[in-house]
């Protein structure tokens, strides 16, 4: 199918009303867009600002907006990436499982029910955080800290309730796996037709094919789905408030109940009772996290761009 | 002729709107809500008031409050009482830029904000009443041990993290006859700001100076421990660990068992008497205006019979305001929840204590106070 | 295009990469009784060491997977063993996924039908202190605030989307088309401090709207609807275009009647999948819309209570005792998810029944 971003050339010369206003109000709708974000990162800078300007010892924490907000993105990273080390090998195999293993009828119902877990509300993720998954995973992490606790991961001690880390990487994984799986869905199935016969009509077996055909040509795509996922991890907000055990400090200690908090997850918790300066950092910190989740979105973009001019399927 | 999508979507969102509408007669149980029509100004003896009474401020208080609206419903069926739980400080904020008629605040006001009130309340300046004291337990977890005792100090130390297990010494000798086993301790804390915390740390920097380095701050300063968002999450952080011990209101403490902390020479459990009775001993901060009640609590007290560690929150309005109907629906409003009827309301719904009739003497006169023009 | 793949020809022994000289399969049945062997021995070495439901699945998943690429390996050779190995790993990740979406599922059906009668649904909170109560005024709110949201971010974001797809040349479209990547990866929560300073600017601080959260759900929602429908935009084909150029029809007239009629299952789809991202929302309603106890439907005056919001307070800062407003709690989180499954449905019957025809 042809994809049409370079309509003809205007079939005549003379511009009618219509044509004008109809026009006019898209090129409108396009500019309230651009309105509408600039206003979103200006009101993140003016509101900043005051953070940056005031002396350290009147913020939070007393040493200024930085120090205040490191250890919120290093949480933040901490428990994207962790989701996305565990979401995106899955969502990989479950978008292979879809494409290529089971009949093309079932496909699309199983592709349907993955989705559903993207279309639950974070809400209910945290709500399922706390009242299940954190409880089922204490007798993992007791047994975690006692044989694995070479590893500085699983130093320990053990959360006795279950809400780390570890715990929220989940809990993210499970939501960003329908992300990552569904534009990975999309590569794969594209993967081209006459690349995956004539690898399997040499006699390759079907995960030859994959590895073959299907995989070089979806790589970036992977890539892409993986960090709009990240994307998504960065900026959850209520699911982690809910569901991890925030203390503060930095800490690589996956299983304990002693947490950085994340950006997102700290202004909720902290916003309702701020006043005066304190909202100001935390502002300052939500544009942190804008301009993080900003660079991923744009480098996923890139990867993905990137695939589209160099394949050569269509 | 197909519609375009932008049509039809605006015929879906019209139809819907029109359902809404044709639906909107209301739920059930506020059928009752149209029954008064206006007139405040007649003189009858208990004239039905009508109207919207917007507050915003604490989220302690918002068990409470929808037990006072609840009750307040049956005395004045036309009267919404709209309470948005935002927090303490933006209650008082937007209390004092004019977004609502009263703030409820974990808080009295400070300084800076007196001379803001100035503005929003002009001469006659502000009304702030203690009337809701909910007493803050010591939660702990530990199968096996029903009775716990704790002087300051050692609350300090656990919170502190420098005291680690059940069975350390410093435990021990406030529990001579409890066997208390060598399980580690979690200190469970509030990972949200709230006034909770505040007061807790405020009781902690009050009586254990030398151990409790953090101050009276809303957020938790020390960055150990298990941390819950909100009460809720607290609680349940402290039952499901075993050896896991928190601070909470003491009507959220459900099974869990309660410590007792020593005052004076005694050790006191948490109840709403002794809440009540530390709050009705504590003097008023001095240099205030006539009817601002707030008052410095003695967390320090000594006094038999008396828990330090309480939340006490305030409502605070002005005592003129502009709009006549608001002062009306202000002064019926209070009225009500100083009163021993809202009180009890109060406590059945949130579990708070019931102040003394010695402070609803004082707040009852505060409330009559209410009036309106500038 | 077919996704299946037709299985590979059993008798085709040079392969392109293998030195197998014979290829042999195992009988049709033979890989599936090496697994469940496998898996046997794992239910056993978890009785051994103490039952548990957990460790015997993670045993007999491990051992029969094992199992079986041993097997492949000593009788089908390196190559389809490799392939067996690939099958059942796939296949276990799809299990894997299974089991956190059956068991969030089950955990809300359980807990969210103790509140399911008919007074969540035709009472408020008004009046109520403990027991009882409803969702009435919270399930309203919903529905307005999220149509009020697609009253504004629709018509933008189609409009938006025939600007790039038939507008679209020189830098400012470039610029938009970057500016809705931009906006796609707004966090929630900024997205509503931002409706929330706005409104403020104008209201003074404290305002608390429902058009605010309209507004915050929209900077959320607009951007996916501008994407969904330029996908869809792009798929019209140009020859319909062209042929409505020829008949001397203007070009405005052409994207209404020619172009979006074409693409009307798409927008559906990508419409409702758009609203059914932001009904569930939580954080920007919090910092925008507030909560009252009581119904109110009008967004342009007053806090309105909203589903998730109400799910929030309600487990978060529960009554005496906590209970029935967590019952509460559950039973909202339980309607979200059956409002925000009926529209994915809807989007279904939307893409199936709304396909373009395109043989009239």
């Amino acid at each position: 199918m042809t994809t049409t971003s370079a309509p003809p050339p205007q079939p005549e010369p003379k511009r009618r009303v219509g044509d004008r206003v109809f026009a006019g109000s898209a090129k409108g709708a396009g500019i309230l867009i651009l309105v509408v974000l600039a206003g979103v990162a200006v009101f993140l800078v003016t509101e900043a600002w005051p953070a940056f300007t005031a002396s350290p010892a009147d913020l939070a924490g007393g040493e200024g907006v930085l120090s205040y907000v490191a250890p919120l993105v290093f949480g933040t990273l901490l428990a994207a990436v962790i989701a996305l080390l565990i979401a995106t090998p899955l969502a990989v195999a479950i978008a292979l499982f879809i494409t290529y293993y089971v009949p093309r009828r079932l496909a699309a119902g199983l592709g349907y029910v993955v989705d559903l877990l993207a279309a639950i509300p974070s809400i209910v993720y945290g709500f399922w955080g706390i009242a299940a998954l954190a409880p089922a995973l204490v007798p993992f992490y007791g047994w975690a800290e006692r044989n694995l606790g070479f590893i500085p991961f699983f130093a320990g001690p053990a959360s006795a309730t279950g809400r780390t880390m570890l715990t929220a990487g989940l809990v993210l994984a499970v939501m960003i796996l329908p992300i990552i799986s569904a534009i990975s869905r999309e590569v794969f199935s594209q993967a081209p037709l006459l690349h995956r016969e004539a690898a399997l009509a040499l006699g390759a077996t079907r995960w030859e094919m994959i590895t073959m055909a299907v995989l070089p040509y979806g790589k970036s795509g992977i890539i892409g789905g993986a960090m709009l996922g990240l994307g998504r991890a960065l900026g959850e907000t209520l699911a982690i408030a809910l569901v991890l055990s925030i203390s503060g400090g930095i800490s690589f200690n996956l299983i304990s109940n002693t947490n950085p908090g994340t950006i997102a997850a700290n202004i909720a918790l902290q916003f309702p009772e701020s006043t005066g300066l304190d909202v100001n950092t935390l502002i300052a910190s939500g544009l942190v996290l804008f301009v993080i989740t900003l660079a991923v979105n744009m480098l996923a973009r890139w990867v993905v761009n990137r695939r589209a001019d160099f394949s050569g399927a269509n | 002729m197909k519609l375009s999508t932008t049509t039809r979507t605006v015929a879906v969102s019209a139809a819907l709107a029109g359902t809404l509408a044709l639906t909107a007669c209301g739920a059930s149980n506020e059928s009752s809500g149209t029954a008064a029509s206006g007139g405040g100004s007649s003189a009858s003896s208990a004239p039905q008031l009508s109207g919207t009474l917007v507050g915003a401020g604490s989220s302690a208080q918002q068990a409470a409050m929808q037990g006072w609206t609840a009750g307040y419903t049956t005395v004045q069926p036309g009267v919404t009482v709209n309470y948005d739980p935002v927090g303490s400080g933006g209650g008082r904020s937007q209390f004092l830029a004019g977004g609502t008629d009263f703030a409820g605040s974990d808080a009295a006001l400070g300084d800076e904000e007196l001379t803001q009130a100035q503005d929003r309340c002009g001469r006659g300046g502000v009304f702030e009443l203690p009337d809701y004291i909910s007493p803050i337990a010591l939660v702990y977890n530990l199968p096996g041990v029903d009775d716990l005792n704790l002087a300051p100090a050692t609350i300090a130390g656990i919170f502190t993290g420098a005291i680690t297990s059940w069975n350390d010494p410093a435990i021990t000798a406030d529990n001579p006859d409890a066997n208390l086993p060598s399980t580690p301790i979690t200190a469970v804390h509030r990972s949200d700001k709230s006034g909770t915390t505040e007061n807790f740390t405020d009781y902690l920097a009050a009586v254990a100076p030398d151990v409790w380095i953090g101050g009276a701050v809303q957020e938790w300063p020390v960055p150990s421990g298990e941390a819950g968002a909100q009460t809720s999450g607290l609680v349940a952080a402290v039952q499901s660990g075993e050896g896991a011990i928190g601070y909470a209101d003491e009507s959220q403490a459900g099974d869990l068992s309660v410590a007792n902390v020593k005052v004076g020479s005694d050790y006191v459990a948490p109840s709403a008497e002794a809440a009540a009775a530390v709050v009705e001993n504590s003097p008023k901060v001095s240099g205030r205006g006539e009817y601002d009640l707030a008052i410095e609590l003695q967390r320090d007290t000594t006094g038999s019979g008396e828990y330090p560690i309480v939340l006490v929150s305030y409502h605070i309005g002005c005592i003129r305001y502009d709009n006549q109907d608001t002062a009306e629906l202000a002064k019926s409003f209070f009225g009500y929840v100083v009163s021993e009827d809202g009180q009890q309301a109060a406590a059945d719904a949130a579990g708070s204590a019931p102040i003394s009739d010695t402070l609803r003497e004082q707040a009852q006169g505060a409330v009559d106070a209410i009036t309106a023009g500038s | 295009m077919s996704t299946s793949t037709s299985p590979a020809p059993a008798t085709t022994s040079a392969g392109p990469l293998g030195s197998i000289s014979q290829h042999r399969r195992l009988p049709r049945f033979g890989a599936a009784g090496i697994f469940a062997v496998g898996a046997a021995a794992g239910i056993m070495l978890s009785a051994v060491t103490g039952f548990a439901l957990v460790l015997a699945a993670i045993y007999a998943v491990v051992l029969g997977t094992a199992g079986l690429h041993v097997g492949s390996r000593l009788l089908e050779g390196r190559r389809t063993a490799a392939d067996r190995l690939v099958t059942a790993l796939v296949r276990i990740a799809f299990a894997l996924a299974m089991v956190p979406l059956v068991w969030l599922v089950w955990t809300v059906v359980s807990k969210g039908t103790a509140r399911l009668d008919g007074a969540f649904f035709n009472q408020s909170m008004f009046g109520i202190a403990n027991e009882g109560g409803g969702a009435y005024h919270a399930i309203m709110g919903t529905l307005i605030i999220t149509a009020v949201t697609a009253v504004i971010s629709v018509p933008v974001g189609l409009l938006t989307a025939i600007y790039l797809v038939e507008y679209g040349h020189g830098k400012l479209p470039k610029a938009i088309n970057l500016l809705v990547d931009v906006m796609t990866g707004i966090p929630s929560i900024v997205a509503g401090l931002f409706a929330y300073a706005l409104f403020s600017l104008f209201f003074g601080p404290g305002v608390r709207l429902g058009i605010a959260g309209a507004v915050a759900l929209s900077v959320l929602m607009t951007p996916v609807v501008v994407r969904s429908a330029e996908e869809v935009f792009k798929l019209v084909p140009n020859e319909l275009r062209e042929a409505s150029y020829a008949l001397g029809v203007p070009k405005w007239r052409t994207i209404v009647k020619v172009v979006i009629p074409t693409a009307i299952a798409g927008l559906g789809t990508g419409i409702t999948l758009a609203i059914a991202r932001v009904i569930g929302e939580t954080a920007p309603l919090l910092v925008t819309v507030g909560i009252t106890a009581v119904t109110n439907l009008d967004p342009f005056n007053g806090r309105i209570a909203t589903l998730p919001v109400f799910a929030y307070y309600q487990l978060t800062r529960p009554g005496v005792p906590p209970e029935f407003a967590v019952d509460r709690a559950w039973t909202a989180a339980f309607i979200l998810i059956i409002l925000v499954m009926a529209l994915n449905v809807v989007a279904r019957l939307i893409s199936r029944f709304f396909a373009p025809k395109t043989g009239r």
